[in-house]
């Protein structure tokens, strides 16, 4: 027997760290990060009674760059709202909020489906809201957590989507392309741990939808999502119903929970906060001006340096990466973008290094010895790697000429193989004799042991070229 | 000029929760002056519990605006005053710190919640003091003690550090035995505080004026009303005959949303509070929480043990109004009414420059009389609607009843406290002559 299982339906509501320098009600400082617990606080933020808030512009501007950036419709006037909830994190025991009046609505981020054509995924609403503190455990069977309320108070963006996305994967690129935006705004450092959270609803067209609550990592919740759909999926195939509920993702298992219905039964009882007047910022749009946003950038970057759509695409996927290719692209546009894209994301990668820890100049200088041909493909690969090394290291970058010059990586060209050749030739005689029985493998097998003694040195192809002349006019 | 002011008072009334016995002070217009603060405005180093169990022991990190303004005027802080629970209530008798007595019949109540500050002043222990006004919490006191208490335009004075019972309704102002010193004191804390959003940039600086010659007085029907002591409405009336002998015009009005005034007052202002409270966790505030216990068991047991009966009962009935299901049959409606009322006083105020009646339907009650919740909630009706309008309200002295003080109450447009200010200094010094 087959059950008819419907397709999978993913919505997200996406929280976003604002990368303001102070908090959304009072004037403390956002960059806690290295500073110990409650260090970054005021009356304000601690909500001690009888403070006031008051909201910080900035946050009202990055909501706006953000509403901009999405193509979502600013409401005349928004407003705060308090949720009213119990929970030792939270100083007021109410989160100031948006409610019924967000700052921005219907909005679109365009992404690629899974057979890779263009979809629009919908914006409902973005709005502001203040962090919680943090609930710090003790651990070892303590009878008590702690409260820090040094994140008290950063601002967030909530950003819920319609339920447009099709499958766990299209969710993964929807938040990149979203985080992209993000940071191509400036209004979001992605570095920052817990600057991007995730509530996301699944269901299987036709079933009960359940949220996954607080994903905390965005590579998380492709994998939240993944064990969603399996485990979704195999209850439906046994016959069995999804239980419209809220669970929890276990970061550490990959597998999702169900939170006991307790807490679910939340009234929060919003009201519009008192202390807080409308906000009317329409008339602020006019001013706002967005940079190039990622897709236009991808294809400014194929039409004006010539680029293929795979490289443009990762170029443009980080902000910082694309300043970094267009800093050196002018040596030779195709050139750089298969150096950087390639070879240089993949060295940093593996050594999990930031774009920023790269001295420009020293790739400029390393793309001008490839173009050159004063070094092989090998030999930069070398350069690059000793140059990543240094840095990695804290040590002063070598410059690229002269770790060519130290490790004797000039590339050698023409009659300087000779010798070598010479040499290689009489040592492989059987290999010889192959090659001229028409054995391909046998030249390949030759190049390769003149590549070994000249340590990379030399392009394989004009190799290839010498060592054929050189027995085809019986050098030998 | 700066130094210390020794202060050690007979307080036979229990004014105070918390007294200074050195209180510094340091120059400018209030130089050496004593000032009492009622309990629910905060004073960095000195304990503020608005009149709570829950708040017993909390010494605030940081002064409130008006403080600020108080100390940089000069002011001698001598104490915290007395004060219903979280300013819930009318007699002063709610507070955890015991009820303050009526310095004109020690038998009384001396009104409420700002209680404590009215008795202080009544009581010759300071000449001016502090209150706040939610529904008549300063007005209500000072028609009982016979001050002069006034109510300021919401928005004119920072609420920043005022510990907040319902904060679209409150303000704080100020209490003083004469219009001129709460005129001076009022000069003292109504500056910009751009940490007070809901506050306008329109600074008091005025010098009381007599004269009332063409003030036109609008003479609302229901402040005259059922449940209105007709001996208070006559002494009200020959306050009134007054000001009209001195050349003032006196219009007959009416205000209808008025009976609507304090269902709105009740539920928007039992919402708010219901908020405001829930940070009393035992948290940060209160005893140690017993940690064998989960967290919500916790705070409900602290909660139910520290809070007064009325502070409980106000939360349910402000949880209640907002609650899914509900919240459009209260809150929303009771913003309705708060807008008709507004419309209603902007109207009279649109023909009349100020609107006068009693602050009280009665003199001050016995200590006890009060029983019933509702029956106390009846004696705001009259001081209510000037905080739902957010208009300035001033209750000024007019004469006993029964040997106990009776109330002239003065209300004006929204920013026009100078005028409120001038027609009750114009009543004044007309009756002291």
């Amino acid at each position: 027997m087959t059950v008819d299982i419907g397709e999978t339906i993913v919505g997200l509501e996406i929280h976003v760290q604002l990368a303001t320098a102070t908090k959304l009600f009072c004037g403390c400082s956002t960059d806690y990060q290295d500073d110990g617990p409650n260090t970054h606080c005021c009356p304000v933020c601690l909500g001690l009674p009888g403070a006031l808030p008051h909201v910080n512009r900035k946050a009202v501007e990055y909501g706006l760059k953000v509403a901009k950036a999405l193509d979502m419709r600013v409401p005349e006037e928004s407003e705060f709202a308090r949720k009213n909830y119990f929970y030792p994190d939270l100083a007021k025991a109410y989160q100031i909020t948006q409610s019924d009046k967000p700052l921005a609505v219907e909005g679109t981020v365009e992404i690629e489906d899974d057979e890779g054509h263009e979809k629009i995924v919908r914006i409902t609403r973005a709005h502001l809201e203040e962090d919680p503190g943090r609930l710090v455990h003790v651990g070892g069977g303590s009878k008590y957590s702690l409260v820090d309320y040094n994140r008290s108070g950063i601002p967030l963006l909530e950003i819920v989507t319609e339920p447009d996305m099709r499958s766990p994967q299209e969710a993964r690129r929807f938040l990149n392309k979203l985080r992209t935006i993000l940071e191509y705004l400036g209004v979001f450092d992605g570095e920052r741990e817990g600057g991007l959270r995730v509530d996301a609803n699944i269901s299987m067209r036709g079933s009960e939808r359940v949220e996954v609550k607080n994903i905390s990592s965005y590579k998380g919740v492709e994998k939240a999502l993944t064990f969603e759909v399996t485990r979704q999926r195999n209850l439906l195939r046994r016959g069995q119903k999804v239980a419209r509920e809220t669970r929890h993702f276990m970061e550490g298992r990959g597998i999702t929970t169900s939170a006991r219905s307790k807490e679910e039964a939340h009234d929060y009882r919003y009201f519009p906060d008192p202390d807080l007047g409308p906000i009317r910022v329409t008339g602020w749009l006019a001013g706002i001006d967005l940079p190039e946003l990622p897709t236009a950038r991808k294809n400014r970057f194929m039409a004006q340096y010539g680029i293929s759509l795979n490289h443009a695409r990762t170029l443009t996927g980080d902000p910082r990466l694309a300043d970094f290719y267009e800093h050196v692209a002018h040596i030779e546009p195709v050139l750089a973008a298969t150096w950087v894209a390639d070879t240089l994301l993949g060295e940093l990668n593996y050594r999990n290094m930031g774009i920023a820890a790269v001295p420009a100049e020293q790739i400029i200088e390393l793309l001008a010895l490839l173009r050159s041909e004063a070094i092989t493909d090998r030999a930069g690969v070398q350069v690059l790697r000793e140059m990543l090394d240094a840095c990695a290291a804290g040590k002063p970058c070598e410059a690229p000429a002269a770790i060519v010059e130290r490790e004797g990586l000039a590339r050698v060209v023409g009659d300087d193989f000779t010798p070598i050749v010479q040499a290689v030739v009489a040592a492989n005689p059987q290999a010889v004799e192959d090659y001229r029985a028409g054995k391909k493998g046998a030249l390949n097998f030759l190049v390769g042991q003149v590549m070994k003694e000249t340590r990379g040195r030399a392009d394989p192809r004009e190799l290839g070229r010498i060592v054929s002349e050189y027995i085809d006019t019986g050098g030998v | 000029m700066a130094g210390t002011l020794k202060f050690s008072p007979d307080d036979r009334c229990n004014a105070f929760i918390t007294t200074c016995a050195e209180a510094p002070f340091g120059e400018g217009v209030l130089a050496g002056t004593a000032v009492a603060v009622k309990d629910n405005i905060s004073t960095a180093g000195i304990q503020t519990t608005c009149g709570s169990k829950i708040l017993e022991g909390y010494v605030p990190p940081y002064d409130a605006h008006v403080v600020e303004l108080l100390r940089r005027a000069g002011a001698a802080i001598v104490g915290k005053t007395n004060m219903d629970e979280f300013g819930m209530g009318s007699t002063t008798e709610t507070s955890a710190f015991g009820p303050t007595k009526n310095p004109v019949d020690l038998e009384r109540v001396p009104g409420g919640s700002s209680g404590g500050s009215a008795a202080a002043v009544a009581a010759g222990l300071v000449s001016m003091a502090l209150g706040s006004d939610t529904g008549g919490s300063i007005r209500c006191p000072a028609a009982f003690t016979g001050i002069v208490g006034l109510k300021p335009t919401y928005g004119r004075v920072s609420r920043y550090g005022l510990i907040a019972c319902a904060n679209s309704l409150e303000q704080i102002g100020p209490m003083a035995r004469t219009v001129e010193d709460a005129s001076r004191l009022m000069s003292v804390i109504a500056h910009h505080d751009p940490r007070d959003v809901t506050m306008l940039d329109r600074p008091y600086d005025h010098q009381p004026v007599a004269g009332v010659r063409g003030l036109r007085i609008g003479i609302p029907e229901e402040f005259f009303g059922e449940g209105v002591d007709p001996r208070v409405a006559e002494k009200v009336r020959d306050a009134i005959g007054v000001l009209e002998g001195l050349g003032a015009e006196t219009v007959r009005v009416s205000i209808p949303g008025m009976q609507y005034a304090l269902a709105a007052y009740y539920v928007i202002c039992t919402s708010e509070a219901s908020s405001n409270l829930a940070r009393f966790d035992g948290v940060r505030y209160g005893p140690a929480v017993d940690t064998r216990k989960s967290w919500h068991e916790a705070y409900q047991d602290l909660r139910r043990e520290l809070l007064g009966a009325e502070v409980r009962r106000r939360i349910m009935l402000g949880t209640f109004a907002l609650s899914a299901g509900y919240a459009g049959d209260y809150y929303t409606k009771a913003q309705a009414a708060r807008r008709k009322i507004q419309e209603d006083f902007e109207r009279v105020l649109r023909e009349t420059d100020v609107i006068a009646g009693p602050t009280m339907p009665t003199v001050a009650f016995r200590l006890g009389e009060k029983t019933d919740p509702v029956s106390m909630y009846l004696s705001d009706i009259l001081t209510a609607p000037a905080n739902l309008a957010g208009i300035p309200a001033i209750s000024v002295p007019c004469g006993r009843v029964d040997g106990l003080p009776v109330g002239l109450q003065i209300m004006g447009r929204r920013f026009e406290d100078e005028r409120v200010i001038d027609a009750a200094y114009t009543y004044e010094q007309e009756v002291r002559a």
